[in-house]
């Protein structure tokens, strides 16, 4: 055992000891803190068992800005080893290993936690409910996510990390890659991705099922829309991407030959499957982010959203297109000019409905009157950038001129225009406009601007000067360049922009301790005016039953429609109502300790250590005959008495 | 720091930034705008046809979004309509004019599909000249079948000359590119894409595969040597009378991952395999085995028992006279002597 730990640990580099100590510090720290403040019983019964949606939700936002700050960090490698020509800073293994953990964090556990962690915060509150529809699934979901992304990141510290792109395409990644590097990308992808899968159905089943009396479909707000929508992607596209990781998996510890270039296997196939899951993926993290921001233009320009029907045409529109372009992920795979017309055409068609879109939100600010908050900022910044990303994505769309972009830095400019543009905007966006509600407090308004400054121009000019390096001819995923390729200067100018972004996301750390410490309380419920049903609740951290009473809906926006008129739909106002006891559902330890499992079954897999997989196995299936067999008790629940609750909604109490 | 916010400070840094990027922009030598044949030249038509599209495009949304957000700002005396919900004739509007936009796009697009499918036009009546691209990691070996020749790492072709590359894999999936021509075509294990390209200049054109390999990506590169028809000719006699045969041994040695120098031969590896047929996927990784060659390993200590590891010295560019290569002397074990830089 000791050998086995010391053969995996790595202490021949350098950054990856610092990171080896630093780890070990921070894992002391916290345990000290919690030991010290006797918080281990608090950390279990309040966040770690809880199927509060709120709670779920807030976990799922830390979790993701600790791998934005990973990922970050990555970026910030790749860009100093890019900085320069010839640079041996990074070694080309080492590149490999930081580009592809880069991208795939960045887009499986970053964007796509941060995404459903506001999901989670929002979205039950937006439709009038108390819950989810499954909250011990909820609770379970993001303890398998964590536990996936957990896996993942070991791998950078112990055993190497997957060194195939964020791809992973056979038969590099079969063939071409020993060791446990992509071991862990299919476990840490595969576990996540449960959880992934399971959050799906649970916001299909909650939009569904759930809202509050009155609201029919075609008044949920914006982002619940996109939440839904979203959510079938993830329940359609999902399935494949555990099959795929799956046959991979079978064909790196059980010899299969599903991909392998020996026996017969095809490794064209995996290209296909990856993509036929990730570019649905890619609307999974961008439609969400068009929700958060229909509500937040809406919010600020005071007024109705222009156009909600054709934004909800074009939604479904996007998300149908979909899932028949991912052709044009191999574009040169050498296919008839018949068929990679067709998958031009379907992709390019793609902007029409994105094209409504962006319209649209200038129909919202058209006549409005255009409140110009943090939030509102980065969401005003979105449209300009992202319509960057997408005219380069049309051009990019034409396969005969995808030939020569194909691979090259101008499709990495695009991506990180619509990836970043699109989904990071929206997660600062989205958690500075909830933030009140999560927590009680405004986010720092000034700071805020100075971290939106710091990101925006940075990221401009990190990625601006890589569509000219595209048309100069860097490719993408080379470690190093010759001082005669000319691409000297750029790189030196990205790299200032990638650091400024880098100096934009501390600013913004800074903005949470700063606003914890001097920002006012917010007590009112409705921090921003808001428009809709999340802003009606009493308080400014909901209680965890969300509404006392819920609310009926009469149309879009009926929120706001009511303060309007003068009475708002919080229950104080009317302190004659009558309360009844609320049922809600009891923690649950059970997921956490079924991903605990995940989590040995896991890392069993990767290193190929068969008792270590079979125990966790038997632990995960243990706990799932558990559950089986104690369900019906623990979903009684408990019942929130009238006391409780009038305690709760008195006013004096609301002080968060 | 954050007490003082100047929006002016902004204006300035971001003008001055962009500023900046189109300076080294206009400096930087932009080769797939500037392509050296007609290949190359199809695909910049197509892509500054689109760019004029998109530039109209980017100039009207963004001239409607700075109107709307100085003229309805908070404060300004705009007309607030906060019931505006919408308009069934402007969102119509704004559906046809993308879709009309894509149409005019499809087909240029499609009509340059159709055309890189085949030699350039201006060339038809030339017979093409027949080049094997096979990509093994990591270098390009590159064959002849119909004058038995076969290079390494170079490809010489006559100038003005359409060119018939056959491109394949012996492993990972690699990508044959040569951006101031045209490009690019996956080379893949198994299977044989085709790409005609052509140079209609002399010269040497950096070419490389583009497409993620592994370790020595990066190194994998080529040149791509335009020349007249008689200078063509003298090399392919040359290579036929003066090089070696290609013994299967060296082939063997040459799958092995690695770097190499440029090397000629008077016969071509197709007599032992076409990476490009279907069963033959496997012939790379079927003589790694025989020669008990590992695939790169991790981080850890047994980084000491890599034998063909990646050596950037051997890579010299600045040789571009083939002539003085002395192939008698070839050493594929030399990279054994490097240490692997972690």
């Amino acid at each position: 055992m000791f050998d086995f730990i010391k053969d995996n640990l790595i202490l021949n580099d350098p950054l990856i000891l610092g990171a080896n100590v630093s780890i070990a510090f921070t894992v002391v720290a916290v345990v000290a803190v919690l030991t010290y403040f006797k918080k281990w019983k608090w950390l279990w019964t309040e966040w770690i068992t809880s199927v509060d949606h709120k709670k779920i939700g807030i976990m799922y936002i830390i979790a993701a800005l600790l791998m934005l700050f990973r990922g970050g960090v990555d970026a910030l490698l790749m860009r100093a080893q890019l900085t320069v020509p010839d640079n041996d800073f990074l070694s080309s293994q080492h590149y490999n290993e930081i580009f592809t953990t880069h991208g795939t964090i960045m887009i499986l556990f970053m964007a796509m936690p941060f995404l459903i962690g506001l999901m989670n915060v929002a979205v039950p509150l937006q439709i009038g409910a108390r819950d989810v529809a499954f909250p011990y699934l909820n609770n379970l979901s993001f303890w398998a996510f964590m536990i996936g992304a957990m896996i993942f990141n070991i791998s950078f510290v112990f055993g190497g990390s997957p060194d195939a792109g964020w791809t992973n395409y056979a038969p590099l990644a079969v063939e071409g890659s020993s060791g446990p590097g992509i071991n862990y990308y299919l476990m840490g992808l595969q576990i996540s991705g449960i959880g992934t899968l399971l959050t799906g159905i649970n916001f299909v089943v909650t939009i569904i099922k759930m809202r509050a009396p009155g609201m029919t479909l075609l008044r949920m707000p914006m982002f619940t829309w996109t939440t839904l929508i979203t959510a079938f992607i993830i329940v359609f596209a999902f399935p494949i991407l555990t099959v795929t990781l799956a046959l991979m998996t079978f064909d790196r510890l059980f010899g299969s030959h599903f991909f392998t270039l020996a026996g017969g296997g095809n490794s064209m196939l995996w290209a296909n499957l990856f993509w036929l899951w990730g570019h649905p993926e890619v609307y999974i993290v961008v439609l969400p982010a068009f929700g958060i921001f229909s509500e937040i233009i809406a919010t600020f320009s005071r007024k109705t959203l222009f156009g909600y029907k054709s934004m909800i045409i074009s939604l479904v529109a996007i998300s149908g297109l979909s899932f028949v372009v991912w052709v044009h992920h191999f574009f040169t795979m050498g296919g008839t000019a018949a068929v990679n017309s067709v998958f031009s055409i379907t992709t390019m068609a793609i902007a029409i409905p994105t094209g409504i879109k962006i319209f649209n939100w200038l129909g919202t600010l058209y006549k409005g009157r255009i409140e110009v908050t943090t939030p509102m900022l980065w969401s005003l910044a979105f449209i300009p950038t992202f319509l960057i990303g997408g005219v380069t994505g049309v051009m990019l769309g034409m396969a005969a001129a995808d030939f020569q972009y194909h691979n090259n830095y101008f499709l990495v400019a695009h991506f990180h225009y619509t990836l970043i543009a699109g989904v990071v905007f929206a997660c600062f966006a989205g958690l500075i406009y909830w933030y009140p509600k999560m927590f009680g407090l405004k986010m720092n308004e000034r700071i805020g601007r100075w971290a939106f400054w710091f990101f925006t121009i940075g990221f401009n000019v990190c990625f601006l000067p890589q569509f000219i390096l595209g048309f100069a001819g860097m490719p993408r995923r080379v470690y190093t360049y010759g001082a005669e390729d000319g691409w000297t200067a750029l790189n030196v100018v990205s790299t200032i922009g990638g650091f400024a972004m880098g100096v934009a996301f501390l600013i913004f750390v800074y903005n949470v301790y700063y606003s914890y410490r001097f920002e006012k309380r917010e007590t009112t419920g409705d921090a921003w005016g808001g428009r809709t049903l999340e802003w009606a609740t009493t308080t400014a951290v909901p209680p965890h039953y969300n509404f006392s009473k819920l609310p009926e809906v009469t149309g879009v926006d009926t929120f706001w429609y009511s303060k309007q008129d003068g009475h708002a739909l919080k229950i104080d106002e009317k302190p004659e109502v009558e309360y009844k006891p609320i049922h809600m559902p009891s923690n649950s330890g059970t997921p956490f300790i079924m991903s605990i499992f995940f989590f040995i079954a896991g890392f069993g897999l990767v290193f190929e250590i068969w008792w270590m997989a079979i125990l966790g196995g038997i632990g995960t299936v243990g706990c799932m005959a558990y559950r089986s067999m104690t369900s019906s008790k623990q979903d009684e629940g408990y019942y929130v008495t009238v006391e409780e609750i009038k305690e709760l909604e008195n006013p004096t109490n609301r002080e968060a | 720091m954050f007490n003082k916010f100047k929006p002016f400070l902004i204006i300035l840094i971001s003008l001055i930034s962009l500023f900046v990027i189109v300076i080294l922009g206009a400096g930087t030598d932009m080769i797939i705008l500037n392509p050296k044949g007609p290949v190359g030249e199809i695909q910049k038509d197509l892509i500054m046809l689109s760019i004029y599209y998109m530039l109209a495009i980017m100039i009207v949304v963004l001239s409607f979004f700075t109107f709307i957000v100085i003229k309805y700002r908070k404060g300004k005396n705009g007309d607030y309509q906060p019931n505006m919900h919408g308009s069934n004739k402007l969102e119509i509007i704004w559906t046809l004019i993308p879709v009309a936009i894509v149409i005019a796009l499809s087909i240029p697009n499609t009509q340059a599909l159709y055309e890189l499918k085949e030699a350039p036009k201006a060339t038809a009546h030339k017979e093409p000249i027949v080049i094997h691209a096979t990509a093994v990691d990591w270098k390009w070996v590159f064959s002849y079948p119909e004058e038995n020749v076969e290079t390494v790492n170079y490809v010489n072709v006559p100038t003005g000359h359409p060119v018939l590359f056959k491109i394949s894999a012996a492993d990972s999936m690699a990508s044959f590119w040569v951006p101031e021509l045209g490009g690019q075509i996956y080379g893949m294990p198994g299977m044989m894409n085709e790409m005609y390209l052509q140079a209609d200049h002399d010269g040497v054109y950096d070419g490389r595969n583009s497409n993620f390999t592994g370790e020595g990506m990066a190194q994998q590169k080529f040149d791509f040597v335009a020349m007249s028809d008689d200078e063509y000719n003298a090399w392919v006699k040359d290579a036929q009378e003066n090089e070696p045969k290609l013994t299967k041994e060296q082939y063997e040695k040459l799958l092995l991952p690695g770097s190499s120098d440029k090397m000629t031969f008077s016969s071509t590896h197709l007599e032992y395999v076409d990476h490009g047929k279907m069963g033959s996927a496997d012939y790379a990784m079927k003589v790694r085995e025989k020669y008990g060659v590992k695939e790169k390993s991790k981080h850890g200590e047994s980084d000491q028992e890599m034998d063909h590891d990646m050596d950037h010295s051997d890579m010299d560019h600045s040789d571009m006279d083939h002539s003085d290569m002395d192939h008698s002397d070839m050493d594929m074990d030399s990279s054994d002597s490097h240490e692997h830089a972690h």
